[in-house]
Order: structure tokens, then sequence, then C-alpha cells
């Protein structure tokens, strides 16, 4: 398999804080990895470096055969090529939910009006709210707006896709109608990387798991032998912590 | 005491020409309201832009924004007023000068010089709103819109900008009403608007409680007029499903 | 331009600070008393009062200061000789006091409105649970939180009302501005002293603003 991503003794300072230190990892085409740990540990801030909406001082990343941090890299013209979805969804409160599938498409990829929404109202039908298209995201449920800001990264046919904690801003009862989305899209085979909690679908769907602490990258193994037998004692506290509820 | 109350002074003559003072005021307003609106397009042109560099990573750019505010807002409009009007001319190409001083009318030559300090000096509290205003939104918006590729423009124009314009309408329409307010700066360089007029008025006639007892009228009521427009200006863009007052 | 001038006029100057600064000072008390009473009006459930203080503000604050600056110089002696019936020379310094005092406590009484209403319904229930009468809530538990929450912008507005005090210039009152600027005519030299009365200006309110904004982050923690 070759690479999608590629992390390389990543480290990255908040003035004298020093939140990564020395991160190596890489996600592979089609592969789906999974980064959990505790709250702080540095998981958004690593997701964030791989489309360089945070710079980092030390290391590479290199996303499908492009550098990160190389100066001369053209971000908008990579970051157009990687979906994102935040735990707060992020949609543009301001556009409706055509608006918001069609925007990204028109203004960064130059598509017409026309393809781009209804390739967007194909997508949303894909994730089940072709009915809401004209509302403004507010008026829809969390749940819901999670699955619209899904189908507004697919819309711009990403060669791969970064989670950061889709489901944790989400009422339990939504929680699974975003799972299912994410589990449907990697057994199709997309690249994800995806920060989470959510160790029933790490155990199911993932095939890595990276577990971070205090800004290192504790364990970085097959689910079966992060699941099986973590090797840290950190990673141990925290799965029996989160697997008692 | 023998102050002859009479309120029909406004239809009276003035006893120049044949104007009666209810023209006066007229004209004064007229003069208020030119010099309210084309103060009011320099400041949020100039505003606005100031208050997206105050707000951009650039630490140059944003300094010197910052820099304009604390220059603007620290120095009393009157003296800021006098230097456009007294001081300003004097360093002026010798034929402009010659031109603003003599040739142009001086109501005109006035007019300039209280909508550009006007204008300037109002732009300092624009671009303050409109800071405000887009550091409000929540950071993950910005963040969304690098996501899907836009360049740093584009994030302004599509998804910062649209949501700050709603959010700052309430403190640019007070800002609105203080342009109008602050025009009376205007008759002590001896424009005759509004407030020039009612002073006149008052040592014409001599029924000053009348006369000012109008402006204050015809203040309020403007007041009250660009309020009730704001605020329905404020209803037809709010974005459904979307909470405005009280924030999100 | 010629600056070496301004040295020997300071002491003429600072006259003219000193009335800026008195008449700044009375004003932001006197606009604070009544602004807080306002405050407390328009806060009453009696219709009338709260009726009487929203009116009262919402004039105050449609109208140019400039206007009411003007107005109370050219009414206050008139109310005066017709409520006494003789001729009292009031002068420009009250009658601008006045206007001050009563224009700001509109503003001053926006600001006191919402500090109130900032100290949870709690504090009162609170205070009456004590057996404490309203007076008693507002002036021991109530006021004292709310000053303490709102004294950066009360602060605030008083450097407005510091650079606006230069308004006076329009009834011919001798204060910082005008005295620098009947200096420098004198002198031949009116940019200058312009100039040099407009960087004064600029200090003084930057570096009030600069300490309110410490205030403000000191009470904010
Ligand atoms: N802009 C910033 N300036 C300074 N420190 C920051 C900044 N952003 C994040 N941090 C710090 O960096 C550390 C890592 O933050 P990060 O958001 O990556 O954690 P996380 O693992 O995603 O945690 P969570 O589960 O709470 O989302 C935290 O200690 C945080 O306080
Ligand atoms: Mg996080």
């Amino acid at each position: 398999m070759s690479e999608m991503i590629s992390i390389q003794n990543v480290s990255k300072w908040y003035g004298e804080f020093q939140v990564l230190t020395d991160c190596t990892t890489s996600v592979a085409k089609g592969e789906v990895v999974v980064v959990c740990g505790p709250s702080g540990s540095g998981k958004s801030t690593l997701i964030k470096c791989v489309n360089a909406l945070e710079p980092f001082q030390k290391g590479e990343i290199i996303v499908n055969g492009t550098s990160v941090g190389n100066p001369k890299t053209n971000l908008p013209k990579l970051r157009s090529q990687v979906g994102m979805v935040f735990q707060h969804f992020e949609l543009f409160p301001h556009l409706t939910i055509t608006e918001n599938l069609a925007i990204a498409q028109i203004k960064v990829l130059g598509r017409g009006r026309d393809e781009a929404e209804a390739k967007g109202l194909a997508l949303l039908e894909r994730v089940g709210l072709k009915a809401h298209a004209h509302k403004h995201p507010g008026q829809l449920s969390g749940g819901q707006q999670q699955r619209v800001a899904i189908a507004r990264a697919l819309a711009m046919d990403p060669i791969c896709m970064l989670f950061d904690e889709p489901t944790s801003a989400l009422d339990p009862e939504m929680i699974n109608e975003v799972l299912d989305v994410m589990t449907e899209l990697a057994q199709e085979g997309m690249t994800m990387m995806c920060v989470t909690h959510e160790m029933g679908f790490a155990r199911r769907v993932a095939d890595r798991v990276i577990f971070m602490d205090r800004g290192h990258i504790v364990e970085d193994c097959h689910k079966d032998a992060f699941f099986g037998s973590p090797r840290s004692e950190r990673a141990q506290q925290f799965l029996s912590k989160i697997l008692q509820h | 005491m023998n102050y002859n109350w009479d309120w029909n002074i406004f239809f009276k003559s003035t006893g120049i020409g044949d104007e009666i003072y209810l023209d006066w005021f007229i004209s004064g307003l007229g003069w208020t309201i030119a010099l309210a609106l084309a103060a009011w397009a320099i400041a949020l042109v100039i505003g606005g832009l100031l208050g997206v560099m105050r707000t951009l990573p650039n630490k140059w750019l944003s300094g010197l924004a910052t820099a304009y505010v604390e220059l603007f807002r620290n120095v009393p409009l009157l003296v800021q007023l006098f230097i456009w009007y007294f001081v300003v001319p004097d360093y002026l190409p010798e034929q402009t000068q010659v031109w603003f001083k003599q040739e142009l009318n001086p109501m005109v030559s006035a007019y300039i010089s209280v909508t550009l300090c006007l204008g300037l000096f109002t732009a300092a509290r624009v671009c303050e709103q409109v800071r405000t205003g887009i550091q409000a939104l929540p950071k993950g918006q910005a963040n969304a819109a690098m996501a899907v590729g836009f360049t740093l423009p584009q994030v302004y124009r599509h998804v910062l900008l649209p949501q700050a314009f709603r959010v700052v309408i309430p403190p640019l329409t007070s800002e609105f009403l203080n342009v109008f307010k602050n025009s009376s700066v205007a008759s002590l360089i001896g424009l005759m608007e509004l407030l020039a007029q009612a002073k006149q008025t008052a040592e014409f006639s001599a029924n000053i409680f009348e006369a000012f007892t109008l402006a204050t009228l015809i203040y309020f009521t403007l007041n009250m007029s660009i309020m009730k427009f704001m605020g329905w200006v404020e209803k037809r863009v709010r974005i459904p499903g979307l909470m405005v007052e009280g924030g999100k | 331009m010629d600056f070496s001038q301004i040295v020997p006029a300071l002491p003429d100057l600072w006259e003219g600070m000193k009335l800026t600064l008195e008449l700044l000072v009375m004003a932001v008390v006197g606009g604070i008393a009544l602004g807080t009473v306002l405050a407390l009006l328009r806060l009453s459930s009696n219709p009338l009062l709260s009726g009487f203080a929203k009116g009262y503000v919402n004039i105050f604050r449609s109208v140019p200061l400039l206007l009411v600056i003007i107005w109370f110089y050219l009414a206050v002696p008139m109310l005066l000789n017709w409520i006494t019936g003789d001729f009292v020379p009031v002068g420009a310094f009250a009658s601008c006091l006045v206007a001050f005092m009563m224009f700001e406590a509109a503003y001053y009484c926006e600001i006191v409105r919402a500090g109130i209403q900032s100290i949870s319904r709690g504090q009162v229930n609170a205070a009456y649970a004590l057996g404490m009468t309203y007076g008693q809530a507002m002036r021991l538990v109530i006021l004292p939180q709310a000053f303490r929450k709102m004294m950066p912008l009360l602060l605030q507005q008083s450097i407005i009302l510091f650079q606006d005090t230069s308004l006076v210039y329009a009834v011919g009152l001798m204060d910082f501005l005008s005295s620098a600027r009947s200096r420098g005519d004198i002198l031949g030299l009116p940019h200058e002293f312009l100039l040099f009365a407009g960087a004064v200006y600029f200090m003084v309110s930057f570096f009030a603003s600069q300490m309110v904004k410490r205030l403000q982050k000191r009470l904010a923690v």
C-alpha cells in the first residue's frame, strides 16, 4: 500500500509550551486510523497540522506527495483535496444547506453552479437529508448538521478525510446516524484519520489506533493489538476509563 | 418675566428676502443630512477595511490599523476638525490652496473639511465594531472555511464578512446616529447646518425655547426613524434558525 | 513650525487645563449620581417613573451634546430669571456644567442599568431574605457589586467626556483647547498651539484608556 499521509518527527510549540513532541506515523491509502487520548493530549492539534490549519515548527508532513510545511505549497489547493469534519460542524450559518455544499465547489474548484448543486444534492440524498436542502444550518439538529458537514467535505472529491471528534458535541441518540455515514465511507475505501472516543467504531471500522498523551504518540498499532494488550500504562488507564461506560 | 411665547415663529418672515424661519431649518437639515451621509460613506469604507486589517495575521497591517484607531479615538473631534479646517489646507499645493481658501464657496470648503474629518473620525469607531464582529464569530468558522480550500480573501468574502455584517448592524446603527449628532460641530466653523440654523433663529427672533425645541424634535425624529429603519433591515437579513440577540 | 513658544505659555495653558479638569470631575460625579437615580427609576416597577426615565434617556441620547450646551447656555439664565424674578447671572461655566451633567447622566444611566441587571436575581432575594429593605438591598448589596463590574465602562465614558469638554468653545469658556487657541492666535502660532493641544488630549486619553484596559483585565479574573 502506498502512503497517503506521512507524519515524520513533528514537533510544535505554543510559545514555551510544547503541544506535540516528535510525532511520527502514517496513514496508507484506504486505511482508517483512529486517534484517541486524554483531553489536551494534542489530538486536534496533530490532525490540524495535516491540512496546515496549524503550523508546526519541526519535522515534516507529506500528504499525497506534497509537503505541507513547505512554504511554496499551495495550501488552499491542498486543503481542497483533504476533507475535514469538525467537532462543532462549522457549517456556514448564513448560507442554506444547498449553498453550503456548493460554495466551495464553485469558488475553489471552479465548477459551474448547476453541476455543484446537483452534486451537493446527490450527496445530501446519500446522507439522507435531501428534504432539508433549502433550510439554513440553524434549523437542523446536531446530527443532521454533522451529516451535512460530511457531505460538504465529500462534495470536493477529497483524496482523504480528517475527522476531529465528529460525534462528541452530539446528543447520544444522534451519534449513530453520523457513525453510520462514517462507517459506510470507510467501507467504500476512503482514507480516514479520525480523532474519536467512540471505541465501538474504532473496533469495528478502524485498521489502526493511535494513542496520544501529552503531545507524544504513545501507541500506534493494529486495532486488535490495541484493544488486546495496550503496552503503556497510560493507554490501559485510558481504555479502562472509557470502556466503563 | 416678559418672554413672548410664539409657536408660530417658524412661519414668520426672517426679515431677509421672503424667507420664513422654517426655511432656515429645512436648509439646515439638508446640510446635516448631506454631511452625515457623505461622512458615513467614508467611515464605512475605511472603517471596514481597517476592521478587517485588525483581524489579519499580518502584524504590520494590524498594527497600522491599531495605530489609526488609537490616534483618531483619543483626540477630541473638535481638535480634529480645527486641524482639518485650519491646518491641513496650509500644507496643500499652492493652487489647491488658493482654490480651497478663496475660489470655493466658504460653505463648500467647510463642508469638505467636516465631511473628511467626521468620516475619518468615525472610521476608527466603525473599525472597532467590525473587528469585534469578526472576532465574535466562532473560531472554527475560519478554520472550516480554510479547510474547504478557500484562500484568505475568500474566507473573508464568503464566510466571515457576511456573518460579521449581521452581527455588526446594531452597533453600526448607533455609530450612524452618532455621525448625525457629531455633524453639529460643523456649526463651529460656520457651516449652517441644523444646529447653526437653530442658534441663528434663536438670536434673530429671541424665541430661544421654540427654536431649540424644534431642533431637538428634528434630531429626535431623525434618530427614531433611523432606528426603526435599521431594526427593519436587521430583521430582513436575519439568518433563519440563528438567535440574533443574546449571541449563540 | 516653531514649538519653542509653548514652554513659556505653559502656565496659561495650565489655567485652561484646570478649568477643563474641574468641569470634568464635577460633571462625572454629578452625571453618575443623576445617572444612578435615573437607572433606579428606569428599573422601577412604577410605569410612570420608568417611563419618565426612559423618555429622559431617549431624548438626551438622540440630540447632539453641542445642542444641549448651547440650549442651556441660552436658556438657563432665562429660566432662573423666570423662577426667581430677578436677573441672576449664572455664567457659562455653570450652564455648561448643568448641560454636561444632564447629558452624560443619560449615558451613565444605561451603563448603571446594565450593571444592576447583570447582578443575579438571587442576590436580591438573598438580601430580602435577610430582612433588608429595597434601599438597603440596593445600597449594601446590589450597587457595590454593580459598580465594581461597570467601573471600566464608567471610566471609558468619562474619557469620552474629557474629550467632549472641548465643546465649551462654543460658548466661549476658556478651557484647555480655547486657551491654547487664544495663546496661539496672540503669538501668531495657531497651528503649533493647536497641534500641541491635540497631542496633550491624545496622551491623557490614551494613557487613561490603557489604564482602564488594565483594570478591565484585572476585574475579569
Ligand atoms: N492556541 C493555543 N494556544 C496555546 N495553547 C493551546 C492552543 N490550542 C491548544 N493549546 C493547548 O495545546 C494542548 C493540546 O490541545 P488539543 O486541542 O490538540 O488537545 P486535544 O487532544 O484535541 O484535546 P480535546 O480532547 O480536549 O479536544 C492543550 O493543552 C491546549 O491547552
Ligand atoms: Mg480536540
